[in-house]
């Protein structure tokens, strides 16, 4: 649902602006130092990004999911992990607060994270333990008004530098399945929580990811989200959706970039005697890349506009997480072969981009966890 | 104080011209249009001297199509506290966009008028001139820093050769170029706030202008593609091809 048309132009042109003057400049730089510069982070709390999801009466701009989809192809077009900065403040790290949280949860966190001021991360997988809520080994065992949270949480993106951790952990232990388990806030600066060293990626320098060990550590018992036990895996899943239209709509967006970046290159290198994008072997592949980043694109406005009237998009939500991120390889698998021997140097951005986005078929429910959703819930709805 | 800040949708400055088959003009179909670049710089300019406490007010205004609406909201999305638009599908030239502006001065009253020192479509560099004429107030063109001191505004001009600082007394007509500052990009929230500041549409007949075009655009072309240049082996061969080749020596 787009509300104004000439509003999210506008939003859109800013941005898109935004990605072209300020982050596209400086993508070397972010994977050279491994972190976002300081004066870029500013800038772009300055600008609202952290706030995109979230409500306009917690300071955020509230957007649809269109919008948000929109808004999320645009971020796209630069190193994702640019976009991970701000992106668990919009998904995971506070959706859950904002879908289930009560009043004084909201109040209290949700409009330090529209600004940026407090900085999210969402704990649910583990060593042993992904997307299969049976084996969710962390617990949390009530003393008086307090949980004691123990275990740990594995690849934990914006894990080193958050305040706020949204954490799954099990409050029932008899029950094994996704009813034993309560989702909890916990401040970053609580005993007990414990910051692993970050993890060593093969792409998307810049953000980062790290263990999050809790050893006794005590939270206060308000801290449940939405104030019960055993709502904390549904609360996780509500968060999914809405997070895997996002992450799709960044994988249409890097697509989009891709494509650009292989027709500008294939138009400008010649070989016999012609420019590249002149030889048929080598349009065959822009034309499959240019159709395979516009059927993406068709695919989540689709499913966004439906999760704005809404409808239940779950199913669709994978379909458009599995289609995207299985795209947006081959397309930056087409952009290295098109940019040949320079495709495999770290001169050209097409190298960079063919490793971050190889992640996108893993976070958020893998590519293969997406085909269970989707084929589960058709042989349920046929039944 | 007040500040009126004119503004001009243009071809955004990122796309590739592309000159009509018929050559008639320039092909503006889903082409997109921007805030004129030193537009941007003028209305930046105005909203930090809101900002400093120098003014109290920043009103754009802009003469041109129902669309160039976007451009104003950008303006107050910038921080313009209100816009003008003088809705008209006429090529307006710079003298009827000048006498327009006249009018709007005369009604406003601006302590200090603030425009793009050219706009990036046709680059006539006239309006401003033509504007300190029409009202008879000082101008400050080619700014590259404006410093407002009680009721005198002192301007720093790129001229040839080096920078030229002249006081003028308020009110008065200034021109912005490149380096006078680097323009924020919109916040997202005030993008949304935007929207709800006043608007006001009006038509040159409102102020009794004719804006009818005094020009006939007969042809436009493309600029002749450039040819590759030639390496030369001495200073010689250069001198050589310079006299003989070029014929400029």
């Amino acid at each position: 649902m787009i509300r104004d048309p000439e509003l999210i132009n506008q939003l859109v042109d800013t941005i898109a602006r935004f990605v072209r003057e300020r982050l596209i400049p400086n993508e070397v730089r972010l994977a050279e130092e491994d972190a976002v510069p300081p004066e870029l982070l500013a800038e772009m709390k300055e600008m609202g990004l952290f706030g995109l999801s979230i409500p306009e009466e917690y300071g955020g701009l509230g957007l649809t999911m269109e919008e948000e989809a929109l808004v999320a192809m645009e971020i796209g077009k630069t190193s994702p992990a640019f976009r991970s900065v701000f992106g668990t403040n919009n998904g995971i790290g506070a959706q859950g607060i904002l879908i289930d949280g009560t009043e004084e949860q909201k109040a209290k966190y949700v409009p330090r994270l529209a600004t940026g001021e407090i900085l999210s991360s969402f704990c649910l997988t583990e060593p042993d333990s992904g997307s299969d809520a049976a084996s969710l080994r962390t617990t949390a065992v009530r003393d008086g008004d307090y949980y004691v949270l123990n275990g740990t949480k594995r690849y934990i993106t914006n894990g080193p530098e958050a305040d706020l951790f949204t954490v799954m952990a099990r409050t029932n232990p008899e029950n094994k399945g996704a009813g034993g388990i309560s989702a909890f806030i916990v401040e970053g600066d609580t005993p007990g929580l414990i910051r692993g060293p970050a993890d060593k990626k093969m792409g998307q320098k810049g953000a980062h990811t790290c263990d999050i060990i809790f050893d006794n550590c005590r939270v206060p018992a308000e801290n449940i989200i939405g104030g019960k036990e055993g709502q904390g895996f549904k609360t996780a899943m509500k968060v999914l959706d809405r997070g895997r239209l996002h992450i799709s709509a960044v994988c249409v967006g890097v697509a989009e970039r891709l494509v650009e970046e292989s027709l500008r290159y294939t138009m400008e290198r010649k070989q016999f005697g012609a420019a590249l994008a002149e030889h048929q072997l080598v349009q065959a592949m822009l034309a499959d890349s240019k159709t395979e980043a516009y059927a993406g694109r068709t695919m989540v406005m689709d499913a966004a506009r439906r999760k704005d009237d809404g409808e239940n998009v779950s199913t669709l939500a994978s379909c458009c997480k599995l289609f995207c991120s299985e795209m947006v390889g081959r397309v930056a698998d087409r952009a290295v072969q098109v940019h040949g021997g320079a495709g495999y140097m770290s001169e050209y951005a097409v190298e960079r981009f063919y490793r971050d986005v190889r992640l996108f078929r893993i976070y958020e429910g893998t590519t293969q966890i997406q085909q269970l959703v989707i084929a589960r819930n058709m042989v349920r709805e046929a039944s | 104080m007040k500040i009126l800040v004119a503004v001009k949708r243009v071809i955004d400055y990122n796309v590739k011209i592309r000159v009509k088959a018929d050559h008639s003009d320039v092909d503006l179909t889903n082409v997109k249009m921007a805030m004129n670049p030193f537009c941007e710089i003028a209305v930046e300019e105005a909203v930090r001297l809101k900002e400093k406490g120098v003014a109290t007010e920043v009103v754009a205004v802009t003469i041109g199509p129902k669309a160039s609406q976007e451009q104003l909201r950008t303006a107050l999305a910038l921080g313009a506290d209100r816009a003008i638009q003088i809705e008209t599908d006429e090529r307006a030239e710079s003298l009827a966009v000048a006498k327009l502006l006249a009018k709007v001065v005369e009604q406003e009253q601006p302590g200090l008028v603030i425009l793009g020192k050219q706009a990036i479509d046709t680059d006539n560099n006239q309006t401003g001139q033509m504007l300190a004429a029409l009202t008879n107030l000082p101008q400050g063109t080619f700014a590259s820093e404006v410093v407002v001191e009680g009721d005198q505004v002192h301007v720093t001009r790129e001229i040839d050769g080096g920078l030229q600082t002249i006081a003028l007394t308020l009110p008065a007509i200034v021109t912005t170029d490149l380096r006078l500052n680097e323009p924020r990009y919109a916040k997202l929230p005030d993008i949304m706030k935007a929207k709800k500041k006043p608007l006001d549409v009006k038509t040159p007949a409102d102020f009794g202008v004719d804006v009818a075009s005094k020009v006939s655009l007969l042809k436009v072309e493309s600029p002749a593609e450039r040819k590759g240049g030639i390496k030369v082996a001495s200073v010689d061969e250069l001198i050589d091809k310079l006299k003989n080749e070029a014929k400029v020596l």
